[in-house]
């Protein structure tokens, strides 16, 4: 036989550009991704069909454990500096100058107010959810979260405040309805609930009537 | 990156006393590093995303008007949701009779059904669906329900206070062993 072999021609792909390229786009994605607000407990949130996105860099978060306990959390750090001072004032909670500025790290709030001296001077590993006995609000009286709201209404005069509550699902009932007390004692009646997206149901009167008026928004 | 051509690939046997300078190949196959470089690029591609929550709007009515709302609603266009424990809805129409015979239970996957029959058995300025949940309800039970009102486009709703005649009643239901049975006015001695 004759020279049947077939000159080979060079199958290997140099790479090179390829690692290039690959590398760019993580580091595009890495500097993209806003960092998750840090939460207090992990919560379970139930789902729903809305699908109004969480705007907004303001929020005001209150988060329902699902023992019963409640968090509450400013986004703006001014905002949460003047809120403390103000409760510091009308409730004389002896803090000292050094403790307002550590409001600056503590992103979430979750003990009684006369706790609170003792709470701003945790670490911040301490300052978790687990170990944080939650804001009181189960009884009527005592209803901390009305007063930590009034202050929050003081310092937000004018400025519509983006109140969210992140509720687990296996919170109770009673739970919630002391946080929408607090929340009507003090004139707040829009808030929003978070939700995971849920699909929405073809048959439903809901997806119906978006079909037909999709500029019409709820 | 620069290639190192070494004229012999590898492979040399090494023979004793044999005093040959040992040329290894330095060439690095760089396919792997690209599969890990995609991979951490589509684990931050979805991460990015997973981040972004929903949120339901949810409006207070205000407390003094509410009564006179509820008052205005006419009975034959009201429907009252009782939230229980372990995903029970109980329901009645109108006015909750004092032999309880109206009260009715349900489960979750039953609430839309309940739901849209009554709808398309009122005139929609009547409608007015009343939601009453119990103390041991969750928050996800609030979430559900207050999302049945928006699935099956209810336009007027109301959460509300649950009465004790209906604490009792759902405690005598529960306590029967979970069959709708019409209650007694007397409270059970054992409350």
């Amino acid at each position: 036989m004759g020279r049947a072999k077939l000159p080979r021609k060079s199958t290997t792909v140099d790479m090179t550009a390829m690692c290039d390229v690959a590398f760019l786009l993580l580091s595009f994605f890495i500097l993209a991704t806003k960092t998750k607000p840090p939460e207090a407990v992990k919560v379970m949130i139930p789902s729903s069909v809305s699908s109004i996105k969480v705007n907004g860099e303001d929020k005001v978060t209150v988060t329902l454990g699902k023992d019963g306990k409640v968090f509450l959390a400013f986004d703006d750090k001014n905002k949460r500096k003047q809120i403390v001072k103000d409760l510091n004032t009308r409730y004389s909670l002896q803090l000292s100058e050094a403790d307002i500025a550590k409001v600056d790290k503590a992103e979430i709030f979750g003990t009684p107010m006369s706790q609170m001296k003792s709470f701003l001077n945790l670490p911040k590993e301490s300052q978790s959810g687990e170990k944080l006995p939650g804001i009181p609000v189960l009884d009527s009286t005592n209803n901390q979260l009305r007063d930590w709201l009034a202050s929050a209404v003081a310092v937000y005069t004018g400025d519509r405040m983006n109140l969210l509550v992140k509720g687990d699902g296996l919170a109770k009932y009673p739970v919630f309805k002391n946080v929408i007390d607090a929340f009507k004692k003090n004139d707040l009646m829009k808030f929003n609930i978070i939700t995971n997206q849920e699909g929405l149901d073809p048959a439903s009167a809901l997806y119906k009537e978006k079909k037909n008026a999709p500029k019409a928004k709820e | 990156m620069a290639e190192m051509d070494t004229s012999s690939g590898g492979g040399h046997k090494k023979g004793p006393g044999v005093k040959k300078a040992k040329k290894m190949s330095t060439r690095v196959d760089l396919t792997p590093m690209v599969d890990l470089g995609f991979l951490l690029i589509t684990f931050f591609v979805f991460t990015t995303t997973m981040s972004e929550q929903t949120a339901m709007k949810l409006n207070l009515p205000k407390d003094t008007p509410n009564e006179d709302e509820l008052n205005k609603a006419k009975e034959s266009g009201a429907l009252t949701l009782l939230l229980a424990r372990d995903r029970t809805v109980y329901y009645y129409e109108g006015i909750l009779k004092t032999d309880g015979s109206n009260f009715k239970s349900s489960n979750f996957g039953e609430l839309r059904k309940v739901i849209l029959d009554k709808k398309a058995s009122t005139n929609v300025e009547d409608l007015v669906v009343v939601i009453k949940p119990g103390d041991e309800a969750t928050f996800k039970d609030v979430v559900d329900v207050l999302d049945e009102m928006s699935i099956n486009v209810i336009k007027r709703y109301a959460m509300v206070e649950i009465a004790e005649p209906e604490v009792m009643l759902i405690k005598a239901t529960e306590g029967a062993g979970g069959a709708p049975a019409p209650a007694t006015a007397t409270p059970p001695p054992t409350k």
